[in-house]
């Protein structure tokens, strides 16, 4: 009996979000009495997973699996946890685990629940918290099958150092015929992306134009974070879908996300409610994302970003 | 080539929620239902293979009586038949197995499924479909081109997105994108006249491998009210998203 997590990488790192759903797996393991696996593809610094809570790794080191392929990868994760007699599976939230997850429920005749954001409720029945109805509300769902897929959101649990060392093995899962195969990639690796982010800068129609968004970008290279907008500004043109944040957007569940010149409508505020602390930046005092937000300032975005990039530079100064 | 959509029939994107009995069931009072948005990318590309390239568009859903509304919307806008599973949705898997039995028996090359659906979010149908029927799969598809049996999607990945070469029979996972918005149809008079004389087939349930269930729900815990900082005093934020969030 073990708990299998897949740890996701870039560029041979961990993700952060990878560490957090090992931080997270050891949490449920500590309570059955289990240990936690984690499987890794093409990633170095493996020893760093033990300091989150995994015993074992299984790192997978195939030239074919450089590129990310649903189909492969969830193979490869139900090999290993066919292996490790697995009863809980913990992946991520990001674009490509939510791409493998289901594949890997079927073949292993899984329950799977996405969206999680606390530790099980009870083992027995197995009871996960998410979100749903695009984050306006949370479901308690208990899993009846054997075996078990936890899609963790990011940022809901946080990381947690245990201190602990992994054992580390090789191992090589027999791979299928991708079916899919990667023609290019297109991606700003220089950029945070919101599914990864800690912090998001989002602007909307408030900002009048394309052409404002230097502003809305040094504010989220002081804070390390990662820029959205809301839909009219993607509708229009100004930003790519990729940054449209709400109900046919993406979720945010960052720590931190600041709203510039976006009013609030209802399907904006539905793909922010789980970030945790919200700022409004708004010249409308009566603008709907002020009841959702912890702080607001009423106040002119242009006089106010720069201020603020101004002030947080000096922070950052002081504090470093 | 032969097209199924996969419709969801979930609450308007307005829809205030609230739930019943208990904080166990889904509050229908005063909801309007509405096709899944991201299903509706899907289904007007779909339309666009069909009036462009010749295919044949079916729809099909999992759900009582009263999705029929919602699939008839779908035919008002051009589907040529519809399907209805007649069980209720109760989880991902389960809807997964009654539709791959659909795709299965009506051979279809193109299966269009939204992303996930807008009530629970659980993002799973499409892929699980998939791998149900053995057949590709693209999630988070923001483009599609099929050129005989060979397909050529764009699919969005964290931070940027990636274009990518299969082959059908292909299962989508769609969502905006696909289309543009301005694209997407509003059914029309004699759409509407037609969808009544088109098919809607029902056909009973088959699965009930139930593998996950929600038990309650709950509502966010009501929020405190904002707190506002003068713009003139900007490090009153910064030092409130330091000292008391603790974010910076």
């Amino acid at each position: 009996m073990s708990i299998i997590v897949y740890t996701e990488s870039e560029n041979g790192k961990f993700k952060k979000a990878a560490l957090e759903v090992v931080s997270y797996a050891k949490s449920i393991a500590d309570q059955m009495g289990s240990s936690v696996t984690a499987v890794v593809v093409n990633a170095d610094d493996l020893e760093s997973l033990g300091n989150y809570g995994a015993s074992k790794v299984l790192s997978i080191k195939n030239d074919a699996l450089n590129t990310f392929n649903a189909k492969t990868y969830a193979s490869a994760i139900e090999q290993a946890a066919k292996q490790e007699a697995a009863n809980v599976i913990v992946v991520s939230t990001s674009a490509d685990s939510k791409y493998l997850a289901p594949l890997l429920a079927v073949g292993l005749e899984a329950g799977y629940v996405s969206n999680v954001i606390e530790a099980p409720s009870s083992l027995s029945p197995f009871t996960v918290k998410h979100t749903a109805f695009t984050n306006k509300a949370f479901a308690n769902t208990e899993i009846s099958t054997d075996i078990k897929i936890v899609g963790l959101s990011n940022n809901s649990f946080g990381l947690v150092e245990s201190g602990g060392n992994a054992s580390i093995e090789d191992f090589s899962p027999s791979l299928p015929e991708s079916g899919v195969n990667v023609e290019s990639v297109d991606k700003a690796t220089d950029k945070v992306s919101i599914a990864d982010a800690e912090t998001v800068v989002s602007g909307g129609r408030g900002l009048k134009g394309p052409e404002n968004w230097g502003m809305i970008e040094e504010l989220a290279e002081v804070l390390g974070a990662a820029t959205a907008c809301s839909k009219p500004v993607s509708d229009l043109g100004w930003r790519p879908h990729s940054e449209h944040v709400g109900q046919t957007g993406k979720p945010v569940a960052s720590n931190l996300y600041i709203a510039i010149g976006i009013s609030g409508a209802i399907q904006h505020l539905a793909g922010i409610n789980s970030s945790k602390v919200k700022v409004v930046i708004n010249t409308d005092a009566e603008a709907p994302f002020f009841k959702a937000a912890d702080y607001g300032v009423v106040g002119d975005a242009f006089e106010v970003v720069p201020k603020l990039i101004e002030k947080l530079k000096a922070f950052k100064a002081a504090n470093a | 080539m032969k097209i199924l959509v996969c419709i969801s029939h979930v609450p308007d994107t307005t829809s205030k929620i609230n739930f019943t009995e208990g904080d166990t069931k889904f509050d229908i009072n005063g909801v309007q239902f509405v096709i899944n948005p991201n299903d509706e990318f899907g289904l007007t590309r779909a339309m666009w293979f069909k009036e462009k390239q010749g295919a044949s568009v079916d729809v099909v859903n999992v759900g009582g009586v009263e999705t029929e509304p919602t699939l008839r919307k779908a035919l008002a806008i051009g589907a040529d038949a519809a399907i209805r599973v007649n069980t209720q949705a109760t989880d991902g898997f389960s809807v997964a197995k009654e539709l791959a039995k659909v795709v299965s028996e009506g051979g279809y090359d193109l299966v269009i499924a939204g992303r996930e659906s807008i009530d629970y979010n659980g993002g799973m149908v499409p892929g699980m479909l998939a791998g149900l029927t053995n057949s590709n799969f693209v999630a988070n598809c923001i483009g599609l081109e099929v050129d005989g049996t060979n397909a050529k999607a764009v699919r969005e990945i964290d931070g940027g997105k990636e274009t990518v070469s299969t082959a059908l029979p292909l299962v989508i996972g769609g969502q905006k994108g696909l289309v543009e918005e301005s694209d997407l149809r509003i059914p029309n008079m004699r759409g509407i006249m037609m969808a009544r004389k088109k098919p809607l087939t029902v056909l009973e349930p088959a699965e009930t491998g139930v593998k996950t269930k929600a038990i309650s729900f709950e509502k966010p815990a009501p929020k405190g009210a904002v707190k506002l900082v003068d713009a003139d005093n900007i490090d009153e934020l910064v030092s409130l998203l330091h000292n008391e969030a603790k974010v910076i």
